[in-house]
């Protein structure tokens, strides 16, 4: 056991038993960021305190919360809105948290393709956020299931209806899932305990090891440069700030953070208070009826894009079934993010402004994806199913001619 | 030394078969805490009365909290293969959920339409447009005289299915 003395404060107190001073150097104020940053790289905290709303105002909703199909839509609807003090105001705040959030992660994913963030030495970060991403989709599906509105029932329908297509088993798949034939209190009561226990878990998991892979390798830099954080630390520490490419992260760095969550954090207030309708869908506000579908289903606008691509494909092609391209699509759609890092061929690590034919992929990916969540809210006929259509073509060449671009732009550079 | 690594590796493989047996039943007890209740299995069955239906218009009854469609059908539709014919009346019987991603298509002139992506069926079950991949499900039933029973496979619903599935 280590040498224990009198402490002269609880701090030290601590250090001798925790070695919190270690801890602090390694986390916070010998944790090196470059100084080649612009706000674009403080989502990650924006993310991070996002999820803490998520989970608080998540916790006052789940002491009035009732998961049974009977009492759950006037649980959230009565009690919560009607009853609770400021219940409306937490479910506004979760509800709004839960849509914002997804804005945030898009905007962190673009940031990082942009800037090369996924490339060689930071795979680990984009694999380990992408399944982040995936876990905040789960996430936000089964809680939007929990108010039992008639959106809420049929996105559970057709999503768990999804897991149909799987080859042999599908049928069985679907009952197993729902534990019902159709979605039922069984169905109802897993995705509670999935939403308000196991994700949020699996998702503090997967933030720790996502910060944990920034560790090693480092955060990337606007102009994508290869810089020795160890030297440039050595320079930092020396005494020799102005020099040095680097700044701790605490308390330097994070004052940037926190002006720009301060930004934010306006915004997201402004629309718990004056626009919370938007996360809102009205036909959520019937109670669920497994006999009546609404006119026209769609989901939230943060899924919207690959559910376009799921639907976008609505004639048989080549003797393959319609319903099974859009499957397939939409898997490729879901998957095809996580091989990024592998699809580039660039071997240099530069900002999509310093790769011409790149610079031009990156925003006709975000084009198309403007254009896939536009078109998967309308009314999927005539001309609306064509733009769908092709939009989801485009979604699906532009990754498969991804390896070709980087390639190209490479030779040219010499 | 190699009579103590061998026993070393004897105990390893040991610990590991205890713990791959352990494992595997404890997925399979996760897997069944996953399935439908006996009660949900139970509940299954719902008789429908076929005096009571007008032709031409269908009616929808439910089964296991699924829409069904029984149609009676008219002199001027279609003969099909999936017609249940009793005494001298057609009908389709369906399960009323779009084939594609599992809305409830409307009757609408003759034919089932779904709003969600298009899809339609016609006074058979048969899809005629749009994305959904196959006729709308069978559901099982018996014949009893005049009514049928969701839920048990009579031969008449046996016959039926052959022919969907040829």
């Amino acid at each position: 056991m280590a040498q224990f003395e009198k402490a002269n404060s609880v701090g030290e107190w601590l250090d001798q038993r925790l070695n919190i001073k270690t801890f602090n150097k390694v986390m916070m104020t010998e944790y090196w960021i470059p100084k080649d940053i612009n706000f674009l790289w403080a989502m990650g905290v924006l993310l991070a305190t996002t999820f803490g709303i998520l989970i608080i105002s998540g916790l006052f909703l789940m002491m009035y919360y009732k998961p049974d199909i009977k009492l759950a839509f006037d649980s959230v609807n009565y009690t919560i809105m009607q009853e609770v003090a400021f219940g409306w105001l937490f479910r506004h705040i979760h509800g709004v948290a839960a849509s914002v959030v997804f804005l945030i992660i898009y905007i962190h994913m673009l940031t990082g393709i942009y800037y090369g963030s996924y490339k060689q030495g930071r795979e680990m970060i984009w694999i380990s956020g992408m399944l982040l991403f995936v876990t905040f989709s789960a996430a936000g599906f089964s809680g939007y299931m929990l108010p039992w509105g008639q959106m809420s029932y049929w996105a559970a329908m057709v999503i768990t209806n999804l897991f149909g297509g799987v080859p042999v088993i599908g049928d069985a798949l679907v009952v197993w899932i729902r534990g019902d034939f159709n979605v039922a209190d069984a169905t109802l009561t897993r995705f509670f305990m999935l939403h308000v226990f196991l994700l949020p878990i699996v998702i503090m998991g997967l933030i720790g090891l996502h910060f944990y892979t920034l560790r090693i390798p480092h955060v990337n830099n606007q102009s994508s440069e290869d810089i020795d954080f160890d030297a440039e630390a050595e320079k930092y520490l020396s005494g020799n700030k102005k020099e040095s490419k680097v700044i701790p992260f605490w308390p330097i760095f994070i004052s940037k953070d926190l002006a720009v969550l301060g930004v934010f954090l306006i915004f997201y207030f402004y629309l718990v208070f004056f626009h919370y309708s938007f996360a809102m869908d009205p036909v959520n506000f019937d109670p669920a009826d497994p006999m009546v579908t609404p006119a026209h289903i769609y989901p939230e606008w943060y899924f919207l894009w690959s559910y376009e691509v799921l639907r976008g494909f609505f004639f048989d092609i080549a003797g393959i079934k319609a319903f099974d391209i859009g499957l397939i699509a939409f898997a490729f759609a879901n998957g095809i993010f996580f091989v990024l890092p592998w699809l580039d061929r660039d071997s240099k690590i530069l900002p999509a402004h310093k790769r011409p034919l790149f610079f031009i992929w990156f925003w006709l990916l975000v084009v198309d994806l403007i254009v896939l969540t536009v078109y998967g809210k309308l009314p999927p006929t005539g001309t609306n199913a064509w733009v769908g259509f092709f939009a989801a073509v485009a979604f699906i060449l532009l990754f498969v001619l991804l390896p070709v671009i980087t390639k190209l732009d490479q030779k040219r550079r010499g | 030394m190699s009579n103590n690594t061998n026993r070393r590796d004897f105990i390893g493989y040991s610990f590991a078969a205890v713990a791959a047996v352990g494992g595997a039943a404890s997925l399979y007890g996760m897997k069944q805490v996953w399935d439908p209740l006996p009660s949900v299995l139970a509940g299954g069955f719902t008789t429908i009365d076929l005096t009571a239906l007008k032709a031409g218009e269908p009616e929808t009854f439910t089964w296991r909290g699924k829409p069904i469609f029984v149609l009676k059908k008219s002199s001027d539709m279609d003969d099909s293969t999936r017609d249940l014919i009793v005494g001298s009346d057609r009908y389709t019987v369906a399960i009323g959920l779009c084939t594609h991603l599992g809305c409830i298509p409307a009757w609408k002139k003759g034919t089932w339409k779904c709003a969600c992506h298009g899809g339609e069926f016609d006074a058979s079950g048969h899809q005629t447009f749009g994305p959904p991949p196959r006729p709308l499900d069978l559901p099982p039933f018996e014949v009893k005289e005049n009514t049928i029973v969701l839920g048990n496979e009579g031969p008449e619903y046996q016959k039926i299915a052959q022919t969907l599935k040829a």
